[in-house]
């Protein structure tokens, strides 16, 4: 006869150690808590005043234009949830393969008297909160410029939070039941690196067909053959049966002062039926799916003749930089987590230059000006794709050395070098990228020479800065415990590179604007440039960049060295 | 040689390693003991270079620690007890790559990689990676590693943990030659037996002050009742031996 089972712990019970470690986190021993916290406020609050000052100034305009102006500011809103709904669906299903397959705490969980369900919810929760936060984070200042600009009123709030909370449930539940399909379905210890790659095509899936529907046509209108075309292209929705809709139609409708039901019932309803479809889900495959991925292989490596000739290259360089070197990229090169992320970049950098090439830049209103500044444009483009870049490949790097630094701290080898072995190792490819980039989008443009020459030195520039902040921020923010290399970049500090990031390009491009364009205007007018204006501007930009190099550089240094682990 | 001077280490209001003296000869194998917490894995990692210390010195073959940290750190093998390594290299490239952090590489660094991983029965898995690894074999991984350069002084936390018996024994043999060629070892280990058997000199731990520090001749006589390792540990330490089990499992 069995004895009574003891009652399963409740689902906040499973979760109190994730409450408890985050109100822990600020009492910990950790230096110089006050000022990260200061340099997070500060940065945060600059990119979201940014961000609303931007979208509340376009809003502004938007409802000035009378029949459309609402149409174009529903499209917009509706576009933002499509690109966050995708976004949502990519992290979930990396966010899941570490909650509910990788984490430490799952053993304990696994083998206590847990019922399927609670273990369900709690895994479902923190998924939902580790890959929903940084685009709550996002979508703030976005729904308060809405708010504040079509007068949602004190209820709107709750009206936004309505349409939110199922809008992030629904994709945590997708990719939470997509990885456990996953997991199930391909060989045990590979599904991680297939995960990783398929995660990362359907990223670049998502990004092809955002720039397939080319919604560059709807700030054309005279791209359309007549005004009802216009209207009534904006008026189809851009995906009906998507959740991202529902929520925009939603709070469109809240704002509009015509309230509709609908969307919220769609999106509540969708909500509670994949948590329900996903628990059952959990129910027939976790177990198996958990006991598969607990089963190691055996995996044997040659050394390559593309190893043995950069050890060769770096020779000279002394044995210590050589080895250095070396095992950042062999690492790299063998954790798919990694190297895969390469695919999404290559599908960025395509679409970028396909959307340059498409720029229309000869015909009606395009000025010989105008043609000289859409350059300048590019460098603040590339800037954001080589920010997005260094938070994926160069930011990591100190938080994966982690759980060997104990060998490096032991070994006579200096922070100093490590930390310039690791920017070389970055900078180097990432320079490469940018050049090309630069150069082969401002043929395509057919740019001036001075123009040409501007972008180059800028970009140059602009590439040491960023890797340098990748790394700086990689040393103040580090997770040296995570499961999972891809969640790195999508933690706080990445996001504060990605803050700190824009806030740089931006300084620069302020900086330069005003020479170029003094420059551009005295070409024109068969002028002589002003000199002093050209010394300051590009002297202000070379200056802060080169700050941007050096410092973080220093302060992760002595980062490094006060780090006791 | 390993000397530490009034050596010191403070978490806020804690103080984990509490002014401590020793010196450690050339030619001499030395264990650390002492009960779990009682600073001894702190005190190791201090003379790895990991960890700062709040006050007090470390000489690791003549060489301050705090002067000249790489001098120091080029002449130190550390082992650490949680065996942590790059997952993604093989066996072999870690090597390579641990003798290439001491400026050290070429056909002798091979040979010597080859044998260590011979001697720990790895040759087999030399070209695959760590990842596949188990808890033991990594260990012996680590072990080989703070061998590859030839270090003066080696400084180990809890070596035994994870080794099969013939590795075990292997390694105690292995110490036990590093030392009769002139090198320092400075051991930490919760299994007296092995302390008992290995060390030349022990040093009791506790609460981040050294209790006693000699050959187990002195410790016997320090103790004042003789018995072995056991009996000698339990009593400087004060740890009650022998709580009634029954009492435990019945509360």
């Amino acid at each position: 006869m069995h004895d009574e089972l003891p009652p399963s712990p409740g689902l906040f019970h499973l979760l109190s150690p994730k409450y408890l470690a985050a109100r822990a986190r600020p009492l910990g021993k950790t230096e110089n808590k006050s000022g990260r916290l200061i340099l997070f406020v500060l940065i945060g609050a600059i990119f979201w005043a940014f961000a609303f000052g931007l979208l509340y100034r376009l809003l502004k305009y938007f409802k000035g234009i009378p029949e459309i102006g609402a149409l174009l500011a529903a499209k917009l809103l509706g576009l933002m949830f499509v690109s966050l709904f995708g976004i949502l669906i990519l992290s979930n299903v990396v966010t899941a393969l570490s909650s509910f397959f990788l984490a430490k705490d799952l053993d304990l969980l696994v083998a206590a008297p847990v019922d399927w369900l609670r273990l369900y919810g709690a895994k479902l929760l923190e998924t939902t909160g580790h890959s929903s936060w940084m685009v709550v984070l996002v979508a703030t200042p976005v729904l308060t410029a809405y708010g504040i600009t079509y007068e949602g009123g004190f209820l709107y709030p709750l009206i936004a939070a309505i349409a939110v909370i199922p809008f992030l449930v629904i994709p945590a539940a997708i990719g939470s039941a997509v990885t456990l399909l996953l997991v199930n379905i391909f060989p045990a210890r590979r599904t991680r690196d297939i995960l990783s790659v398929i995660a990362i095509l359907a990223a670049a899936g998502v990004v092809l067909v955002f720039r397939l529907v080319r919604p560059e046509r709807l700030a054309r209108p005279e791209g359309f053959r007549s005004l009802v075309e216009f209207i009534s292209v904006l008026r189809t929705p851009t995906s009906s049966m998507m959740p991202s809709e529902w929520a925009a139609q939603g709070i469109m409708s809240w704002l509009r002062d015509d309230p509709e039901v609908l969307p919220f019932y769609l999106l509540w309803s969708t909500a509670a039926a994949v948590v329900v479809f996903g628990a059952l889900l959990h129910r027939w495959l976790y177990t198996r799916g958990f006991s598969k991925s607990q089963e190691s292989g055996e995996r044997w490596v040659r050394q390559g003749t593309f190893g043995r000739l950069v050890g060769r290259m770096l020779g000279p360089w002394g044995v210590m930089r050589r080895e250095l070197v070396l095992k950042e990229m062999r690492l790299f090169f063998r954790d798919t987590t990694q190297w895969s992320q390469l695919i999404l970049l290559t599908v960025l950098v395509v679409v970028y230059v396909f959307n340059i090439k498409f720029l229309p830049l000869r015909g009606e209103g395009i000025t010989f000006f105008l043609a000289n500044i859409i350059p300048f444009v590019n460098l603040i483009l590339a800037g954001f794709v080589l920010a997005s870049i260094a938070a994926r490949f160069i930011f990591p790097g100190i938080s994966l050395e982690g759980r060997t630094l104990w060998l490096l701290r032991s070994s006579p080898l200096e922070m100093r070098q490590l930390l310039w072995s690791k920017f070389w190792v970055g900078t180097v490819p990432l320079l490469s990228l940018a050049l090309i980039l630069v150069f082969a989008t401002d043929v395509l443009l057919q740019v001036s020479s001075f123009m040409m020459a501007v972008s180059i030195f800028t970009i140059t520039l602009m590439t040491f800065a960023i890797a340098g902040l990748a790394l700086g921020f990689g040393a103040l923010f580090p997770k040296f415990n995570t499961e999972n290399a891809a969640q790195i970049p999508t933690s706080f500090g990445g996001l504060v590179l990605m803050m700190a990031s824009v806030v740089l390009i931006g300084l620069v491009i302020v900086l330069e604007a005003r020479p170029v364009y003094q420059f551009v205007g005295a070409r024109m007018l068969h002028l002589d440039p002003e000199p002093l204006e050209m010394i300051l501007g590009f002297g202000g930009a070379t200056l802060i960049c080169l700050a941007a190099t050096f410092l973080p550089i220093r302060v992760a240094v002595q980062r490094m060295m006060e780090l006791e682990r | 040689m390993i000397e530490l001077k009034s050596l010191t280490k403070r978490y806020g209001s804690f103080t984990a390693v509490d002014s401590i003296n020793l010196s450690v000869p050339d030619g001499e194998l030395f264990g650390f003991l002492g009960p779990n917490g009682a600073g001894k894995t702190t005190t190791l990692r201090m003379i790895a270079g990991i960890l700062q210390p709040t006050a007090g010195s470390i000489h690791l073959a003549g060489i301050d620690l705090a002067e000249d940290p790489i001098a120091a750190k080029s002449r130190l093998g550390f082992i650490p007890d949680r065996p942590f390594i790059y997952e993604k290299l093989t066996g072999s490239e870690f090597l390579r790559f641990v003798a290439g952090l001491y400026g050290q590489d070429g056909d002798k660094v091979e040979h010597r990689a080859r044998e260590l991983m011979a001697l720990f029965d790895l040759e087999e898995w030399g070209d695959e990676l760590v990842e596949s690894y188990s808890h033991g074999m990594r260990q012996k991984l680590i072990i080989s590693s703070a061998f590859v350069h030839r270090p003066q002084v080696i400084v180990v936390d809890e070596p035994m943990v994870g080794l099969d018996p013939k590795a075990a024994r292997i390694l105690k043999d292995l110490f036990r030659e590093y030392v009769r060629r002139g090198h320092t070892i400075m051991m930490s280990t919760h299994t007296l037996e092995v302390a008992e058997t290995m060390c030349d000199r022990i040093a009791i731990i506790q609460h981040g002050k050294i209790r006693a520090v000699g050959t187990i001749q002195d410790l016997r006589a320090e103790s004042t009742g003789g018995g072995g390792l056991e009996e000698i540990f339990l009593k400087l330490t004060g740890e009650r031996a022998a709580r009634d089990a029954m009492e435990v499992l019945d509360a």
